[in-house]
């Protein structure tokens, strides 16, 4: 495989003025002053040289000071699938800390199977794995189409809105909607408690941790209205509400973890998608080359999906605990030590990735990326993702020959775990 | 090398010769197999590339480590003769073995 002659420095040509700032700022500072955790750093967009300098510098770092505590931040891809692909000597228990840097609130642990070990995620996970099997996929496609053109139908054109307000939550809510069978008015509800189930306390702006949790059971008591109503019906329906309140493995859960698994797919198929949706129009907004070619053959559109959620990396990182002492890259991870993998920076290792930087919606081995994690945990529901921004672009394609004019620079979401937007002003050609 | 066939769902086969050392899922993937993914380029770590050994082939597939047993535990429609291919390495043994590959890895 080609790749990219490795040019670690200071220095790059043909840099944007803020990326040139911050690199300068990355390798002048000293290793342990990195702090990759930074809102800021997601905010502006410009952790990416402190990613490449600990790529090259020390792949298995350990930050002493970290906000959160202590952390090793894992940087290059094949050590990212070491760790991921090792349950058994790396935990994701919630009662360690969990799946993200910060450790989830120990005093309100929400029992989901991201953040548990076997053999109690395994049996949880085939709980609800059917909601995202081939046969029900197939039968959402219509729905989500019908609903995706629906949307689409609604733009205004020749007038500039805000893409994420208006194509990418509302589709990725309604689509979740349609899993749960929602009450569709109060759909919206889904993205604000997905929002705010993910809003670090310590970021201002954000509810307070109380806040938070008292949000979180208002859901739970929205949900339980749902699963009571469901739990008694004589054919169970095929929603995720239905499944989890008919299942053997599932209808037993106390309320905490009925809302630990709720909020699980509700954040899982809420803001990995949209950020996707509105990602991959400036991408290729910014590429006008790959705009052609997948204009030339929509046959690219499968690939060009891997190579969008390839290159925004929704979730920045997931995080796991050692259970024992483990070597890795010629460190000694300790047992009880934070270990982040950072799937945006694998996803951008030069030693695994062709052209890492390079928005290629036709690169050899688009699927390989690390956007869905890998091992036990693989987000179960990548091909619905998959299926989703596929339609998205079948549509766009079919309607915006033009393209889309990008209006102004995206908000971004100051989060080192969720790596999204908060709007995008852009403008459909008249 | 050995000959693999891959049958696919729509019961088309395809044989190939795999050298010694390479997995029946590099195999596939490099020759565009149907229903072979492969996300993982082979760390045992994805489950898309399910395949059903021919039950007279099985023993000679070999024995699967605890990780394949857990990540075929979630892959869908796994059978007894369910094996990832990309833990299945050519070899002289495996000459003329037959593999059938689901409709899609999902
Ligand atoms: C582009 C969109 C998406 C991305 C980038 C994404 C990313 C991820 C990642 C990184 C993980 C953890 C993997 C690991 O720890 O190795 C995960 C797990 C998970 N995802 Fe997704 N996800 C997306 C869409 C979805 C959707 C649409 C759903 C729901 C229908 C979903 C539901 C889940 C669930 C339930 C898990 C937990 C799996 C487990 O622990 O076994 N995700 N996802
Ligand atoms: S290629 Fe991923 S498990 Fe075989």
């Amino acid at each position: 495989m080609a790749t990219r002659a490795i040019d670690f420095g200071p220095e790059r040509v043909d840099e944007p003025p803020h990326l040139a700032a911050a690199r300068a700022r990355a390798y002048a500072m000293p290793l342990d002053a990195i702090d990759v955790l930074d809102p800021e750093l997601w905010r502006t967009d410009t952790h990416w040289p402190y990613f490449e300098r600990l790529r090259d510098a020390d792949p298995v770092h350990y930050h002493a000071d970290g906000r959160f505590g202590p952390y090793w931040s894992i940087t290059r891809y094949a050590d990212i699938m070491a760790v991921d692909t090792d349950h058994v000597r790396f935990s994701s228990d919630a009662h360690l800390g969990g799946i993200t840097a910060k450790d989830m609130d120990q005093d309100f642990i929400l029992p989901m199977f991201i953040a548990m070990d076997p053999p109690k995620h395994d049996v949880q996970r085939k709980a609800v794995s059917g909601i995202v099997s081939p046969g029900n996929l197939a039968h959402l496609e219509g729905l989500i189409r019908e609903r995706a053109q629906a949307i689409f139908d609604g733009l205004p054109v020749g007038e500039t809105f805000d893409w994420v307000d208006r194509v990418s939550i509302e589709l990725t809510t309604q689509m979740l909607a349609t899993l749960f069978d929602f009450p569709w008015d109060d759909r919206r509800l889904l993205t604000y408690w997905s929002d705010k189930a993910t809003a670090d306390e310590t970021v201002p702006g954000n509810p307070t941790k109380e806040e938070r949790q008292n949000i979180m059971l208002e859901c739970l008591m929205y949900f339980t209205r749902l699963w009571n109503e469901r739990v008694n019906a004589p054919t169970p329906g095929n929603d995720l509400v239905s499944m989890l309140a008919h299942n053997p493995a599932t209808r037993d859960m106390v309320p905490m973890e009925y809302l630990g698994n709720l909020l699980l797919l509700i954040v899982g198929g809420n803001d990995t998608t949209r950020n996707s949706i509105t990602g991959g129009l400036t991408f290729m907004a910014a590429n006008p080359a790959e705009w052609a070619k997948l204009r030339a053959n929509p046959a690219l559109i499968e690939s060009t999906v891997s190579e969008i959620i390839r290159y925004q990396t929704p979730l920045a990182h997931m995080r796991r605990t050692a259970l024992v002492d483990v070597n890795l890259g010629g460190r000694t991870i300790r047992k009880g030590d934070r270990v982040v993998m950072w799937y945006v920076s694998g996803n951008r290792d030069e030693r695994v990735v062709a052209e890492p930087d390079r928005f290629w919606i036709d690169r050899p081995k688009v699927r390989q990326h690390l956007s869905f994690g890998f091992g036990i945990h693989r987000c179960v529901g990548n091909r619905l993702a998959e299926l989703q921004l596929k339609i998205v672009w079948q549509e766009i394609l079919k309607r915006y020959p033009r393209g889309i004019e990008i209006m102004g620079e995206p908000g971004r979401v100051p989060s080192a775990f969720v790596k999204g937007y908060t709007s995008l002003p852009v403008r459909i050609p008249a | 090398m050995a000959k693999i066939t891959y049958i696919a769902a729509d019961g088309s086969a395809r044989t190939l010769d795999v050298p010694d050392g390479e997995s029946l899922m590099e195999a596939a993937v490099a020759d565009g197999v149907p229903g072979i993914d492969g996300d993982c380029g082979g760390n045992c770590a994805c489950a898309t590339c399910h395949v059903h050994v021919d039950p007279a082939w099985l023993a000679a597939a070999g024995e699967k480590s605890t990780m394949e047993t857990a990540m075929l535990d979630f892959a869908d429609g796994v059978t007894a003769d369910s094996r990832l291919a990309c833990q299945i390495i050519a070899s002289l043994a495996l000459d003329g073995m037959v593999v059938r590959t689901p409709a899609s890895q999902h």
